[in-house]
């Protein structure tokens, strides 16, 4: 019994599955919000819309990816919103003191940044073993006030950024903008990675079910560790990133982006419990988020909207998953029965 | 709570063997090492200790940034701004210690604002505008309690999602309008204390609800209940406590009082907007951990919540006299919030670094 | 009562049951050898002569009643326990485990009853997690890893979609799953710890094939089980355990359930099991046709005040379940429970409990105790509106209340403040038992209730519930330990997958009758015609 031949049935499945996945349902929905969008406003798109469309979801995108990794250890990273300010204040200065500082070099100094709060975040998780939604909580305070400190009222004059640096925000090649351009790559290669190196894997053992990965001799601390100082490192990346596109340094008010990043995320297929999800679903939630919020614009329907609709979106998500779960739960005990009684 | 991912694989064997005499009062141990469980324990005892060094720590502290630190006035301040934190952070409590989250506090918080500013702006009287936004406090509340109860969703997910929503909402009901004009007799609640005293009315009443809140944590079947399913939830289930029915009762009363804190929020600044109260969340949890309630459940007192509440409240009064701006005053709520936690569990990771330095012994314990 | 079979001559059972001729014993000499390992627990000596023999090609049977030290001498092979003196040879040479990998390392697996593959990764991957083969630059090469799980699954006779995510299997497929990981890490020894005790018919035999399958291969097997029936089917060499020690070992061939029983059993009954007669009351409960899907179906029964009525049954029967039925605590799909004349409504053990239903789990430290709580709030748990004078719990009525109960249990402990996990296992179950007979129900429900604990708090238990029995209170109590079921019930239900086989009044019963309507091989063997 050595040959496995894929037959007619075998396919169907295997095309049932393709369907199923998640990733295929929120792309049919970015898709149908999209077109029902245009329906009503024919201008959403337009080259430009649609540009700023793909601007707009890059930054998300690339917080996605590294909170995808936290989140699938069953972790949380509430830290990146602050990290990222942090980074671009410190891109924005290093450009006010020196304007014709190499772009890559500056890029690099940003996700300098990151790192070391990746690292910080990582160390306090692992080591300490405290729960990470307390530290990220605290050092999301710690950091949004050192910025604040380091700030303390002066604006980013945006005449002082380099013009090739702030072109990376809006320059487009072939159409597509760089940034956006930039996040796909690194959603792909991180996704990528997730599928084919074994330290990528146990992140999703790790997440499954963390007993059993340490009985298995998994390094889960090194393993956890790593994620964080990953998702500090893309923070501060996409911070210098965010100078490039808005060419102005925010600090943003509260619980504001990160859990956007974190609805995005859950909303493409990553399980808050950890264990399962993809970070292209992760990516392709925060392009869905975005089209949402732009459609809202678009639709003329007020932008005030666009908060509450991403909670209804996290906590519908949720509950579909659970409730998808639970119907597969409850069809196996189902399946068991019928064995059970023959 | 999900916590982070490294749990302890345990094995304890239990056996017969006859002829021999129980043993008096050994535990059996177990083959991992550490009973990290019972360190805990111990540590939070010493925890509300620690705290009264803490509290004396901050009136030195303030006392020697500023002569002010002491007066009456500032007393008020000091209510003025902790106040509604501090109202927030005792249903805050009796969650945590059942093992769960609420982060939606503070966006319930802003979200009873608007409702009040929007119901009085449209002419409603403010007596039935309030007991409306009371209502929907109580809306809210059993929304985040179903959510997590009914539907079995993990509570750290839902809130987070509740957080986005209401405050959502909030900025659907106001946009960016900015509703002021309440009488007089109402804003006074932002301007004068209680009479005969420096009180703000906030803090007052946060006062009067911490001796109950104690009183019903510490003496009632229903404050024992709230730690055994904290501690252990089948157990709490097990021996007929209606689990289920008590983390709703804890959600519902949650919103409740954070819409209170809203419309007390509101009078006191004499103004709605949708943004009321962004942020605070981070407070509230802050004074809940820094209490001393584990964030693991099953633990703490109210009365550590209380002092918590006077040494960050503390803290932020002497640094705003000292002209630091919020903003900067962040970075020691949040290393606050990190000691919490980790002062706790850091007797576990000695144990266990001690443990790695000492190599096995026989197991004979 | 009793199919066909029933009567027939219990000596010759043995040759009834096994169904086909078990192969040849091998003569080599033994794989892995334990000789006289002992373990301590603190003050508990759950191993005092561990020895067992296990052949390369051989399929051998661990048997012993629970608490015999099956579990433990199974925890050293696995290496999770050092063992205290005694001695480990493998191929000849000494062995000193330090761990679990270690003992994977040198080809010992083992099968626990839970499985533990991770939920969300595929079959596949779970079977080579953390060392899944690579191609270029490490680059995982699932193609290899597919193809490999698949040949082990062939190698074992079985179909599985090693695509299919770990969630969706059944206990079985996960069962062969970890099977199949362990062949894969070359396991030599593969140690079933009750392999058979959560399958159906038809995926018990799949098991038995790939038994064969492993046999044929040149494995050792260790199978611990408590089902005769599976062990003279698939084993060809049997070793028993009581008290902590070895008792005998023998070739199948020359056993039969009779003796395999006696051997486990082997001492006097009545001087440890005081059951005292009395003369049953009225009926306080009353179970019609309860029913749960897939897990029991159509159970009736009563129980009067005064008796003592035991539900015994193999593991997996859905004794636990009944139980939690009958309690509230897991849901019912058909049937009515009554206690004293009054419906309990399902699913709520408040209603349970204001009926007068205490209920004592299995799992005492997970279920019937918060550990982490002192002594005396665990007592008064179940207690607490009664002891509340206008809502506030009453402090001195809740300490009277636990050092009260405390003196008539004859509970040993430091002090009433202690948290419960400072008490021994015999200890913590009279702790439990506190918290229910505080509540003085009328009817108590007991689920193992001397598992794991020592023989002198055994007997204390024991008298304990038949002093509670005297008192008029009715108690149903689930037990796998057939002496403690001979000597403590007034009647004897036996749960088989979900029904009750069979019923004997204390005069009728005896181990082979329950044994025989407990595990029921000849049903098996009819139904496979």
């Amino acid at each position: 019994m050595t040959t496995r031949s894929i037959s007619a049935a075998g396919s169907l499945r295997i095309a049932k599955a393709f369907l199923r996945a998640r990733e295929v349902s929120i792309l049919i929905v970015i898709l149908v919000v999209f077109g029902a969008t245009t329906i009503y406003n024919h201008s959403f798109a337009d080259p430009l819309s649609v540009q700023q469309l793909l601007v707009g979801a890059s930054v998300m995108m690339m917080l996605a990816v590294g909170e995808t990794l936290v989140i699938i250890t069953r972790n949380v990273d509430l830290s990146i919103g602050s990290v990222l300010g942090l980074s671009a204040y410190v891109v924005g200065d290093l450009f006010a003191h020196n304007p014709n500082l190499n772009i890559l070099l500056a890029i690099l100094a940003g996700t300098g940044v990151g790192l070391f709060c990746g690292i910080v975040n990582g160390a306090i998780v692992t080591v300490v073993r405290v729960p990470s939604l307390v530290v990220t909580l605290g050092t999301l305070y710690v950091i949004r006030g050192i910025d604040a400190i380091v700030v303390n009222g002066l604006q980013i004059n945006p005449s002082s950024i380099p013009s090739s640096f702030i072109n990376l925000g809006y320059e487009t090649i072939i159409g597509i903008p760089w940034i956006f351009i930039i996040a796909t790559v690194l959603v792909l290669i991180v996704g990528y990675a997730m599928r084919t190196f074994r330290p990528a894997r146990d992140l999703y053992a790790i997440g499954s079910d963390p007993a059993a990965a340490l009985l298995a001799g998994i390094p889960a601390r090194r393993r956890v560790f790593f994620t964080f100082v990953l998702s500090g490192a893309i923070a501060g990346f996409a911070g210098a990133l965010w100078l490039a596109e808005f060419a102005t340094v925010s600090s943003v008010a509260g619980l504001g982006y990160e859990l956007l990043v974190v609805a995005a995320v859950v909303v493409g297929g990553v399980a808050i419990f950890g264990g399962s999800g993809t970070v292209l679903g992760a990516a392709l939630g925060a392009i869905l988020l975005n089209t949402i919020n732009q459609a809202l614009v678009a639709a003329r329907i007020s932008a005030f909207w666009d908060e509450a609709l991403a909670g209804a979106l996290l906590i519908t998500a949720i509950a579909f998953d659970r409730y998808v779960f639970l119907r597969r739960e409850r069809a196996l005990r189902v399946r068991l029965a019928a064995r059970v009684n023959q | 709570m999900s916590t982070s991912e490294l749990g302890e694989a345990g094995t304890v064997a239990g056996a017969s063997v006859p002829g021999l005499p129980d043993s008096p009062a050994q535990p059996l141990p177990t083959d991992t090492g550490g009973d990290t469980a019972r360190w805990r324990w111990q540590s939070l005892g010493r925890w509300e200790v620690a705290l009264i060094g803490f509290v004396l720590a901050t009136v030195l502290y303030g006392m020697s940034e500023s002569h002010y630190f002491l007066t009456g006035a500032n007393f008020f301040d000091f209510g003025l701004n902790i106040g509604p934190i501090a109202l927030m952070a005792l249903p805050l409590t009796l969650i945590v210690i059942t093992g769960e989250i609420d982060l939606s506090v503070a966006s319930t918080l802003g979200l009873a604002c608007s409702l009040l500013g929007y119901l009085f702006a449209h002419g409603w009287p403010l007596p039935l505008a309030i007991v409306a936004v009371l209502v929907m406090g109580v809306l809210t509340g059993t929304l985040n309690g179903v959510l997590v109860t009914r539907l079995g969703l993990p509570s750290l997910a839902v809130t987070i999602g509740t957080l986005t929503l209401y405050r959502g909402i909030a900025e659907i009901i106001l946009q960016t309008n900015t509703i002021t004009g309440f009488p007089n007799s109402y804003d006074t609640v932002g301007t004068s204390p209680i009479p005969h005293t420096q009180f703000t009315w906030t803090l007052g009443i946060f006062v009067v609800l911490a001796v109950v809140f104690a009183v019903v944590l510490h003496t009632t079947p229903l404050g024992r209940s709230i730690f055994a399913i904290g501690l252990n939830k089948e157990t709490a289930f097990f021996s007929g406590i209606r689990v289920k029915r008590i983390k709703l009762l804890l959600y519902t009363l949650s919103g409740l009082m954070c819409a209170g804190a809203g419309i007390l929020w509101t009078f006191q600044y004499a103004s709605a907007r949708y943004d009321a109260g962004t942020g605070l969340e981070l407070d509230v949890v802050t004074v809940v951990l820094f209490g001393g309630i584990s964030i693991f459940g099953g633990k703490g007192t109210i009365a550590g919540v209380v002092m918590a509440v006077c040494v960050i409240g503390g803290i932020q009064s002497a640094l705003t006299l000292i002209n630091v701006s919020a903003q900067a005053q962040e970075v020691v709520t949040g290393v606050l919030l990190i000691i919490s936690v980790v002062l706790p569990n850091s007797g576990a990771t000695l144990n266990q670094l001690r443990a790695r330095w000492v190599r096995t012994t026989p197991s004979r314990s | 009562m009793g199919e066909a079979g029933s009567d027939r001559q219990p000596g010759n059972l043995g040759q009834q049951i096994s169904a086909q001729p078990p192969a040849s014993v091998p003569d080599e000499a033994p794989l892995l050898v334990l000789e006289h390992v002992t373990k301590w627990f603190g003050a508990v000596h759950a191993l005092s002569d561990g020895s067992i023999e296990l052949r390369a090609g051989e399929v051998h049977a661990l048997v012993g009643e629970n608490g015999a030290g099956k579990s433990t001498l199974v925890k050293i092979l696995a290496g999770v326990h050092k063992p205290d003196s005694g001695r480990i040879t493998l191929d000849g040479k000494t062995l000193t485990l330090h761990g679990p990998a270690e003992a994977g390392a040198v080809g010992i697996a083992v099968i626990y009853q839970e499985p533990t593959l991770f939920p969300d990764i595929s079959v596949a991957e779970n079977v080579f997690i953390g060392r899944q083969p690579l191609r270029s630059g490490r680059r995982i090469n699932w193609p290899a890893m597919n193809e490999v799980v698949n040949e082990v699954l062939d190698r074992l006779g079985v179909h599985l979609d090693v695509s299919t995510l770990a969630r969706g299997l059944s206990v079985a497929d996960q069962q062969i799953v970890e099977i199949a990981k362990a062949l894969s890490f070359s396991a030599r020894v593969i140690i079933m710890d009750e392999p058979t005790a959560a399958l159906s018919n038809a995926e018990v035999e799949r098991l038995f094939e790939v038994i064969e399958a492993l046999r044929a291969q040149g494995a050792a097997v260790l199978f611990i089980s408590h089902r005769l029936a599976d062990v003279f089917r698939t084993c060809q060499r049997v070793t028993v355990m009581r008290d902590g020690r070895f008792v005998m070992s023998d070739a199948i061939g020359n056993l039969t359930v009779e003796s395999i029983i006696r051997a486990m059993v082997g001492r006097d009954i009545s001087t440890l099991y005081p059951k005292t007669e009395g003369e049953p009351g009225a009926e306080v409960l009353r179970v019609e046709h309860l029913t749960r899907e897939g897990v029991f179906t159509d159970v009736s029964f009563s129980v009067r005040a005064g008796e003592i009525v035991a539900l015994s049954g193999l593991m997996g029967a859905g004794r636990s379940e009944v139980a939690r039925a009958i309690f509230g605590i897991d849901d019912r799909d058909a049937g009515k429970v009554t206690v004293n004349g009054a419906t309990i409504p399902r699913r709520s053990p408040t209603a349970s409990m204001a009926a007068g239903v205490g209920f004592v789990p299995e799992d005492r430290r997970q279920q019937g105790l918060v550990m982490d709580m002192a002594i005396d709030h665990n007592i008064a748990l179940a207690s607490l509106s009664r002891l509340s004078n206008r809502r506030i719990i009453r402090r001195s009525a809740e300490s009277k209340l636990a050092a009260d109960w405390a003196v008539r249990l004859r509970l040993k402990y430091g002090r009433l403040k202690d948290s419960a996990n400072t008490l021994s296992g015999g200890n913590q179950q009279k702790t439990v038992l506190a918290k229910w007979l505080a509540r003085q129900p009328s009817l108590l429900i007991v689920d193992e209730p001397t598992r794991g604990i020592d023989v002198g708090t055994k007997a204390e238990v024991h008298r304990l519930l038949d002093e509670v029995a005297h008192q008029g209170v009715a108690v149903l109590m689930i037990s796998s330990e057939l002496p403690e079921v001979l000597g403590m019930a007034d009647r004897v239900l036996v749960l088989r997958e979900g029904r009750i086989a069979a019923e004997f009044s204390k005069e009728e019963a005896d181990e082979a009758s329950i044994m025989r309507a407990a595990t029921s091989q000849l049903v098996r063997g009819a139904a496979r015609q």
